[in-house]
């Protein structure tokens, strides 16, 4: 927080900033995150919050498994097509303001699962703000990409949200997008299910 | 000889009266291990003959093979169909187990439910039925189980992509702004 030389005849604990900088002051430092573990990568996570790492040093340890209590969405493992619709859902019922941070390589391209049932890479059909590579990655790069969103927060969050509202500024972030062999493109919709 | 010391094999006397109660009816074994490939219309009273006379009280596993383009070279088993269902028998008295393998070409797709017998038929019935398309009659709830509902393919079946046919692709994304 960039903080404004006191001015003469205010007394030394008053400082001055603008709205916009207080709040994200006020909002990385407190990063609710919802863990959306599904896989190997949760186990990881887990020993993210644990006392050898301590996300608690960064702001972020309080867990919340109700997505109305949450600001950070962190998909740790592989989403499958079942899933997905609730992921989208939990993704939803969280308040503005809120991130998402894809952790490994899993969430953020599917991984080695690149069959009909796993989603390849949750950037698809909902935001990421970062991804965190690795199989599953290191507790340090899950802390890393946390102080990242914080400087994220900082430097572009507004009291207001504006900096959501812009859905262009998110499509530059995307990785791939369709890929021409099975993409939307050659979507073909199946025939109807047999009788039973 | 207590129970965890018995062979795992199959008493010849359960074969015997298998082949007097089926008239088509092949026998192999691999290994000390036994299988039988029964005609469709004869599975059932086949399966009734082993569990209650038998006393295979215990159905292990019901899984299923799809041989599309499969050569088949091993006359032991006259393979009379593209699927291959197989059911694990085991009997907690006497530790004998019982491979018993049911034929099904398309497109007859339906073989007697089991879970009259065994309970436990249940969910593995519902999951080769998710998997492969096969339909058990007289199944009391024959539903998907591990693909969505909306689900309309088979996606163990040879001929299925395993890329899938853009069904994980097929959602709604959600923006930013919308959110």
């Amino acid at each position: 927080m960039a903080v404004a030389q006191p001015r003469h005849g205010l007394p030394d604990n008053v400082v001055v900033t603008k709205l916009d900088e207080l709040a994200n002051w006020c909002r990385k430092n407190s990063l609710w995150p919802l863990p959306f573990a599904t896989a190997c990568c949760g186990i990881e996570f887990m020993a993210t919050g644990a006392s050898k790492y301590d996300i608690a040093r960064f702001g972020a340890e309080a867990m919340r498994f109700s997505p109305r209590q949450a600001d950070l969405l962190i998909v740790a493992g592989r989403v499958v097509m079942k899933m997905l619709p609730v992921l989208q859902r939990i993704w939803q019922q969280m308040h503005e303001p809120k991130w998402c941070i894809s952790m490994g390589a899993c969430a953020s391209t599917g991984g080695v699962f690149d069959n009909y049932a796993v989603v390849q890479g949750i950037d698809r059909f909902i935001p990421v703000d970062i991804y965190i590579p690795g199989c599953p990655p290191r507790p340090e790069q899950v802390i890393q990409s946390v102080i990242d969103l914080q400087d994220k927060i900082q430097r572009e969050g507004t009291i207001g949200g504006e900096e959501f509202e812009v859905a262009t500024r998110q499509q530059t972030k995307r990785a791939l997008q369709e890929l021409p062999l099975y993409g939307r493109k050659a979507f073909v919709p199946p025939p109807a299910p047999p009788s039973i | 000889m207590t129970n965890d010391q018995a062979p795992m094999t199959t008493a010849p006397a359960t074969l015997d009266a298998l082949k007097n109660s089926c008239a088509e009816l092949a026998t192999s074994e691999f290994r000390g291990q036994t299988r039988v490939v029964i005609a469709k219309g004869q599975l059932l009273a086949a399966m009734r003959l082993l569990k209650n006379d038998r006393g295979f009280d215990l159905l292990v596993d019901v899984t299923c093979v799809d041989y599309l383009n499969y050569r088949f070279d091993d006359e032991r088993c006259p393979a009379s169909g593209r699927f291959g269902l197989a059911y694990l028998l085991a009997s907690t008295e006497t530790n004998e187990r019982l491979t018993v393998r049911v034929f099904v070409d398309e497109p007859d797709l339906e073989v007697p439910s089991m879970v009259p017998l065994w309970g436990g038929a249940n969910w593995m019935e519902r999951e080769v039925y998710d998997m492969f398309g096969v339909r058990f009659r007289g199944h009391p709830d024959l539903r998907r189980i591990l693909m969505p509902d909306e689900f309309t393919s088979f996606p163990l079946r040879k001929d299925y992509p395993l890329q899938g046919r853009g069904e994980r692709h097929n959602f709604h994304r959600i923006e930013r702004a919308e959110a």
